[in-house]
């Protein structure tokens, strides 16, 4: 799945990016960091409800491609700012969280465990 | 390799807007370096997990990363308040932050937990009153 193909789906709107074709093949939904950095391995996309800049350093610490904000949460220009400098992309929705991850897992985008097998 | 590099970086107590700045800063010199992408991560990881832990808990520190050869040594240093029990500091939910942290996203006891399991090693050095100094190494 590509970053436009997500962005579609869950009818987005792109804060930043500048490669939407870029291929993406799993995903993880969290509001703690903590959490993130704990259990996910090799997951591009992030969906989440917290808006800090954390966020976007977690993203980047964890190697991945693509933010996704739920519930209409807009990021600040900063943190839009920080990611563009990261090359990851932002994308803003106001499915819930629990919807959008939904939508995406039903049209292909796998979670942590299925990967590792 | 014959010469240690190191890095050294301050990190702000105070705001935790900035809180990971040091990490990046790793990340993209190690990457400069030609480090493979999972020491990088290894090595990304322990840290800013040890940068936001001296925001929350220590009023910030120091932090020096230094490139050996076969490994990588990170070494925090704060003058917080100390770990009065580290056994029970390193369970993985067990936490001392305060419930703003954790409307940040942080404070879910997962830190301490986290430097060890992107680690090959980790000490923890600390007084009640006087701080705390985590070394961790990650080989490659």
């Amino acid at each position: 799945m590509t970053i436009n193909e997500i962005k579609t789906l869950l009818d987005a709107q792109m804060l930043c990016g500048d490669d939407p074709d870029c291929e993406i093949q799993s995903a993880c939904g969290s509001d703690m960091m903590s959490d993130v950095l704990a259990y996910v391995k090799h997951q591009a996309v992030l969906l989440t409800g917290l808006v800090n800049p954390q966020v976007i350093r977690t993203a980047e610490m964890m190697d991945m491609r693509c933010i996704v904000f739920v519930r209409s949460k807009q990021p600040s220009p900063a943190m839009v700012e920080l990611a563009c400098e990261s090359g990851i992309a932002v994308l803003a929705t106001s499915k819930r969280m629990y919807e959008a991850c939904g939508i995406l897992y039903a049209n292909g985008l796998k979670g942590n465990g299925e990967l590792d097998g | 390799m014959a010469d240690a590099l190191t890095f050294h970086y301050e990190v702000d107590g105070g705001n935790f807007t900035s809180a990971g700045q040091a990490s990046v800063q790793v990340k993209k010199n190690l990457r400069q370096l030609g480090f493979d992408p999972e020491t990088i991560r290894r090595v990304s990881i322990a840290m800013y997990e040890g940068e936001i832990n001296m925001v929350i808990h220590a009023g910030g520190g120091v932090a020096d990363v230094t490139v050996e050869d076969g490994c990588i040594r990170i070494v925090l240093t704060d003058h917080g308040p100390g770990i009065a029990d580290i056994d029970k500091a390193m369970e993985e939910g067990f936490s001392t932050a305060r419930d703003n942290i954790r409307s940040l996203g942080f404070g879910a006891g997962m830190g301490l937990p986290n430097m060890k399991r992107y680690t090959d090693e980790m000490q923890i050095d600390s007084a009640v009153g006087v701080g705390t100094t985590i070394t961790m190494k990650v080989n490659y």
